[in-house]
């Protein structure tokens, strides 16, 4: 996989995650939550949103196990998902050491370092 | 509404080893010598899919400078957004015969990814991509395992779609499965898992093909070689384009864009005769029945009303990576009773639904010949 890209709008959301620190976007006009962070709010068009940390807990909306992979370098089968943050906003993510993933299912944040010293943010269950 | 579709036609089908200009131009000139029609006649044009500027290409091999045409670019419903577009045009007049085309050759070039195409300015290419899904499948996964998960319901009802298509496509000599044989809930679950719930033969088939349809005016209509089917009603909604966006995969844009149609034809769902209903993959029909108000939430794998995809549809027809133009040209075989074997008895009225994306677009399009 090439290096995954970021811009100016993003940055900030990336470079958190050399801390491990997982954050959301949030509108100071409206309230409200959203990821991936966006020029202007969905919620109410402002461009007065700020990062801030989340808890990193959720819930899988759903999931699928992935058996032919789109690139030869990744070993399949794994699992892609849409968890819920506690917060609101919806990752597209990766459920990782759950043996049985299933819809409604609490996770809990965990980290995939990349080369560069950025990470993605994918779920596990406390087992 | 005042416009109808006055030709359709399908380009050869399948694995033609022909390139996609020779497709595209076998559709167009088949379906104007459908309508008894010149490619001089034509004034407007409305494809996508090939080429930076599709329809500027299509214009110049056919010899035209067309006063309309449109390339909007949103997957697999566009065809039928390009019908709304077309007949506006018409009514507006701009351009008095418009031409909506498409055709691919993904089969005999080997063109189609199972990964997707993530072009690195948009923000999947960050937030998604890096997590490896396949593109479109694994979102129709997700909404599939979320599906079965709501309803209570499990692989074999969606497998009973895919045993439905190839039903169809038996009754279809241009169906790339006709001479396969029927299928089996069995065979669908046996088929080698893709990206769960979903499997090889869950998901559509990767072909060449393509079609186009005519449109001209009702009075011009009359005065053609085959009954005018009319445009009565057309809708549509767009909703996402990254797989984390929709708040609930089970509510999807079908909804807004039929409710649009319906109101736009004064048609209710109980009053069509035969369904087209983009079948990307096996989940995408009983959802799209229940958003498009055929039925009720979760009971859209049993469904046993009117026809729905009388081709085989993309499970079992032909998938030529956007099917929405071919879903056109089998309602109007159908509304004619230009259907054969597979003809419904008495079609008087179609609904129309394409999906694009990632069920990222929907389109409605209602015609009828009463």
């Amino acid at each position: 996989m090439t290096e995954i890209p970021e811009d100016e709008v993003t940055a900030p959301w990336w470079e958190a995650t050399r801390s491990r620190r997982l954050t959301v976007q949030r509108c100071g006009r409206c309230g409200l939550a959203q990821l991936p962070p966006r020029v202007l709010c969905t919620g109410c068009g402002s461009t007065a949103s700020r990062l801030e940390p989340v808890d990193g807990q959720g819930v899988v909306d759903s999931y699928t196990v992935i058996h032919r992979a789109p690139d030869p370098a990744a070993e399949a089968p794994y699992t892609v998902a849409r968890v819920r943050l506690a917060e609101g906003p919806i990752l597209l993510t990766a459920l990782v050491g759950v043996a049985h993933p299933r819809c409604d299912l609490p996770v809990t944040l965990a980290w995939r370092p990349l080369p560069d010293g950025r990470a993605l943010p994918v779920f596990t269950t406390e087992e | 509404m005042s416009v109808a579709i006055v030709g359709a036609a399908e380009c050869d089908l399948g694995h033609t080893g022909l390139s996609t200009q020779q497709l595209l131009a076998q559709a167009v000139r088949r379906a104007l010598d459908d309508a008894g029609l010149r490619v001089c006649d034509v004034d407007g044009i409305a494809t996508t899919g090939h080429g930076r500027f599709p329809a500027t290409q299509l214009a110049d091999q056919l010899g035209l400078c067309p006063s309309w045409t449109d390339s909007t670019a949103a997957g697999g419903a566009v065809f039928e957004m390009y019908v709304a577009r077309a007949a506006q045009a018409i009514e507006a007049g701009q351009c008095s015969v418009a031409v909506i085309a498409f055709a691919s050759n993904q089969r005999s070039a080997r063109s189609r990814r199972i990964g997707g195409v993530y072009d690195a300015a948009t923000p999947e290419a960050q937030f998604e991509q890096p997590y490896q899904p396949l593109w479109p499948l694994s979102y129709y996964a997700m909404t599939a395992q979320r599906y079965l998960h709501t309803y209570r319901l499990d692989r074999a009802d969606l497998a009973r779609v895919a045993v439905a298509a190839r039903e169809h496509a038996l009754r279809n000599p241009a169906a790339f499965r006709h001479s396969a044989g029927p299928l089996t809930v069995d065979e669908v679950l046996a088929a080698p898992m893709i990206s769960s719930p979903l499997g090889a033969l869950d998901c559509c088939l990767v072909t060449d093909g393509g079609g186009a349809i005519v449109l001209t005016s009702l009075d011009r209509a009359r005065h053609l070689a085959k009954p005018p089917v009319r445009v009565l009603g057309y809708g549509e909604s767009v909703t996402h384009a990254a797989m984390a966006t929709p708040d609930d995969l089970l509510s999807t844009g079908a909804a807004a864009s039929g409710a649009r149609a319906f109101a736009r034809a004064a048609v209710r769902p109980e009053e069509i005769d035969v369904i087209q209903l983009y079948d990307s993959f096996t989940v995408s029909v009983p959802l799209g029945l229940e958003q498009l108000g055929f039925c009720p939430p979760g009971t859209g794998v049993h469904w046993a009303g009117v026809p729905v995809n009388t081709t085989g549809g993309g499970l079992s027809y032909c998938h030529p990576g956007q099917l929405g133009v071919l879903l056109l040209v089998e309602a109007v075989r159908q509304l004619r009773g230009e259907g054969g074997p597979r003809q419904v008895d008495g079609a008087a009225t179609a609904l129309v639904h394409g999906t694009g994306g990632i069920a990222s677009s929907h389109a409605t399009v209602i015609l009828g010949v009463r």
